[in-house]
């Protein structure tokens, strides 16, 4: 490794979340109305246009699990009567907010005006927003975004859920708001939405590189944050990925390999693709399991949830709703399972991957359904080795570092063995 | 003769194999993990040493050692002399430890008593350890401490009950000083315990020693070179190897279980506290596994755990299961449930044969969701583990395996504890070669 330096895209990232959460904390002064929303399928451009500020309380979770919050917060949900099988997200934001609702940087996260639920493939959302609703007492609008059951989106979907738009959550937020949306400012955003959603896939896809100058789950996670949570259709959102676009262009050029905490990976011995969230209340123990092995992750699902753009899909400035009801439905977590078997067996193939991990969470019921079955599918269309290990999103009871690191060694032993069969 | 050595570092027993550099298995050795792995890996490994030189010498018996049809005779004896010898120094040490505690402020006002009874429990501990080794009694471990632990807990009740002191007090000196014996080595080498030894075999076949003694000096001055180690298990980061030099237990189980059933295409290993199902190919590498995550039931443990709740012998379990008459299903395969159910079905009257081959078949049952996992049971499958040791889950697995496979090559080694070690050895044979 060699020493780890901050690259100026991470501060860049830092400086715009911290101004966010700065916004949130003052809202209520500033006469600003507050959305929580979630992160498949939703509607940034939307909300800016009229103003409002979104809360993503996924978001709140997971960087409550990195700042070791979780395990309190959980425990305060379930003496509150929230079982142990419940999603820990969950937990952790009911915890939260009975704990005052404090947010990543230490400011108090403004009660919501609106919540706002994209129900896109996570069942659990309605439950979760059932809950913030007895808890915040506030309307509820529901974008409801048909699953891809056939893998495919249909003109019948599109208009039904750009209908749904129309008719429904644009004029509750209009409402909301007290202004109308601005159609031509959106086809602005819509635009800048694309031109920043162009250098994540840039970025993502110099993976395909070897050595791969990134790695596309733990880095991912850093590099999806602006897209994914309060900056899609945003100039903030378009330098942030120029910048970051310019840097990976840097390592590419000096044939570097991706950052780690501890330095830049100076050997790529593996090459993996990930299904499945990372653990957030361990996540540099987590990572520290890969890279310490010289494994690169090169592509990856979870990188995808809020988002799926490199099977070619941008938001089109000509057709606003319908780009919009695209995205909803495009989102990973709103594919069926044989589109995304087929979509981590291409990122195996395109990524010229070793083999591929699983990291199932027994508490996510609507993503971890039916990963074995993808185990065993993936072994036999690509060759490769397969991995599955279990632990949790945000509740650091499900973490047991010993067995995991156990069984990611013996795991990229697999691979080398098999490798050098081959 | 050059050694590679493979050690696999378990929760609950700690194993060496060595091999020769045919991939000749040479040398087995076994001891508890306790909690020290550095000292459970030292022992098993000198352990294996020895295994190796009384396989060097069995080798040389045979072919040079002119006693004919006695020679066989001679090298067990003197092999089990041998561990007597073995034995009889840790009584010593043990002795030696309790005695020095005995000197402390704890013993004041009974240490001449205590003192009393040591001396009549550790002479009972000698003969029945001559029992033992003279083969007159099968010996129900190979540990020194449940050697040692049986013997002088029953001596020490009868010592309690003759008017000694009380049978805690007795029991409490033996387990407060039995953890330093452990983690003390043997300081004797091979020749020092070999000589030993030969005086302790039965005079009708010592009478045959003056014809080998230059054997036995070969063989105990022999160069035995480790040449590489490897290591695995769950104490694997504890040796001190380069990383190369670990490998993990999967890896080396599917290895361990392709060298001694060459057809293998699945292992099951159930060990003290994790089931693995591996899927291996035609060369014994490791395509596919799954290991229990985040709860360790339904592994070796549970049996512990039982026979502990029962107060019987871990060895007693599957002879008593298999007396069962009736099928019983233990639905818990948690650890602690299973002992509520057990006690619960207990006291409605049902048979605890019966009960515990229920809870045998709960085990196997939950290793099947675990095959299940990796991708099934294929043709041939070895079962590994310590609880391969165990009929009564060997019959539950033949039953389940048949009943959601069909008919299936099952096998089983009847050394299959040391799978991983052997596994460890020949990576180290074969990372020796590949240098």
């Amino acid at each position: 490794m060699t020493a780890a330096v901050k690259d100026l895209s991470q501060d860049r990232q830092k400086q715009m979340i911290s101004a966010h959460y700065a916004r949130l904390a003052r809202a209520k002064e500033d006469g600003r109305k507050v959305v929580y929303t979630f992160v498949p399928g939703n509607l940034t451009e939307l909300l800016n246009n009229l103003g409002l500020l979104p809360v993503l309380p996924e978001i709140n979770a997971l960087q409550s699990g990195m700042r070791g919050k979780t395990g309190d917060y959980i425990h305060i949900a379930e003496k509150a009567g929230h079982s142990e099988d419940v999603c820990t997200y969950v937990k952790a934001d009911i915890g939260m907010l009975k704990s005052g609702n404090i947010g990543p940087t230490g400011e108090p996260l403004p009660k919501p005006d609106l919540l706002l639920l994209s129900y896109t493939g996570c069942f659990t959302f309605l439950k979760w927003f059932e809950l913030l609703k007895r808890e915040y007492d506030c309307p509820v609008v529901m974008l409801h975004v048909p699953y891809q059951g056939d893998g495919r989106i249909t003109e019948p979907m599109r208009r039904y859920v750009a209908g749904q738009l129309r008719d429904v959550v644009i004029p509750a937020l209009e409402t909301l708001a007290g202004r109308r949306v601005d159609y031509d400012l959106l086809r602005q955003q819509l635009a800048l939405s694309a031109r920043a959603e162009d250098d994540l896939v840039w970025v993502l896809q110099s993976a395909r590189h070897r050595p791969s100058p990134i790695d596309a789950y733990f880095g991912g996670v850093y590099y999806i944050g602006p897209i994914f949570t309060a900056f899609r259709g945003t100039t903030d959102a378009v330098e942030y990925y120029q910048l970051l676009r310019d840097e990976i262009r840097q390592r590419l050029k000096g044939g570097l390999g991706p950052v780690t905490p501890e330095g830049t990976l100076q050997e790529e011995k593996y090459r993996i693709v990930v299904e499945g969230p990372p653990n957030w209340t361990s996540f540099r123990e987590f990572w520290r399991m890969f890279y310490g092995e010289g494994a690169v992750v090169v592509a990856s699902s979870y990188t995808k949830v809020g988002g799926l753009y490199d099977r070619g899909f941008r938001h089109d400035p000509s057709r606003p709703l319908e780009t919009l009801a695209d995205y909803c439905m495009g989102c990973y977590t709103n594919l069926n399972l044989p589109d995304r078997i087929a979509l981590l067996e291409k990122y195996i193939n395109d990524y010229a991957a070793d083999g591929f991990l699983i990291n199932s969470v027994k508490s996510c019921n609507s993503f971890s359904a039916g990963q074995l079955l993808i185990l065993r599918e993936l072994e036999k269309r690509t060759g490769r080795s397969g991995g599955f290990i279990e632990s949790d999103l945000v509740d650091p009871r499900y973490f047991s570092a010993a067995n995991i690191k156990n069984r990611l060694e013996s795991y990229f032993q697999m691979v080398e063995a098999k490798r050098a069969r081959t | 003769m050059d050694c590679f050595v493979g050690i696999d570092l378990g929760s609950t027993t700690t194993k060496a194999v060595i091999v020769d550099t045919r991939g000749r298995i040479v040398g087995r050795g076994i001891t508890n993990s306790r909690s020290n792995y550095d000292v459970a890996a030292q022992v098993a490994r000198n352990e294996a040493f020895t295994n190796a030189r009384f396989d060097m010498l069995g080798r040389a018996l045979r072919e040079e050692g002119g006693l004919g049809d006695a020679g066989p005779a001679f090298e067990a004896a003197l092999a089990a002399a041998y561990r007597h010898e073995c034995f009889l120094g840790q009584l010593q040490r043990l002795e030696n430890h309790c005695r020095r505690d005995l000197e402390s402020d704890r013993y004041t006002h009974d240490r001449r008593a205590m003192g009393h009874a040591l001396e009549v429990i550790l002479a009972g501990i000698r003969h029945d350890a001559a029992a033992v080794y003279g083969g007159g009694t099968a010996a129900r471990s190979d540990f020194f401490r449940d050697l040692a632990g049986a013997s002088y807990t029953e001596h020490a009740a009868h010592v309690a009950r003759e008017g000694g002191p009380a049978f805690d007090r007795l029991v409490g000196l033996f387990d407060r000083n039995i953890i330093p014996v452990e983690n003390e080595p043997e300081t004797r080498g091979f020749a020092q315990l070999l000589r030993s030894a030969l005086d302790r075999v039965p005079l009708s076949l010592a009478q045959r020693r003056d014809a080998v003694a230059g054997l036995l000096a070969r063989v105990a001055e022999a160069d035995l070179r480790e040449v590489s180690a490897v290591g695995t298990g769950y104490g694997r980061v504890r040796l001190p190897f380069p990383k190369e030099n670990i490998r993990s237990e999967i890896l080396c189980h599917g290895l361990g279980a392709h060298l001694m059933f060459p057809r293998t295409r699945t292992v099951l290993d159930i060990g003290g506290q994790d089931t693995k199902a591996i899927q291996v190919d035609e060369h014994g590498v490791v395509t596919s596994f799954q290991m229990n995550d985040r709860c360790a039931a339904g592994c070796g443990r549970y049996l512990g755990y039982i026979a502990d709740e029962m107060n019987i012998g871990l060895h007693e379990l599957g002879p008593l299961a298999l007396g069962a008459r009736r099928r019983i299903k233990i639905n818990s395969t948690c650890t602690v449930f299973a002992g509520a159910e057990f006690r619960d079905r207990l006291a409605a009257g049902q048979a605890r044969e019966d009960i515990v081959a229920g809870l045998h078949r709960a085990i196997i049952l939950r290793a099947m969701s675990l095959l299940a996992r990796s991708g099934g049971i294929r043709n041939e499958f070895t079962f590994t583990g310590g609880v391969g040791r165990n009929q009564a889950a060997v019959k539950a697995l033949h039953e389940v395996a048949q009943d959601n496979y069909g008919s299936l090559t099952i096998n089983i080694a009847p050394d299959s504890i040391y799978t991983g070690a052997i596994g460890a050895a020949t990576f180290a044979l074969q990372g020796s070669a590949r240098n």
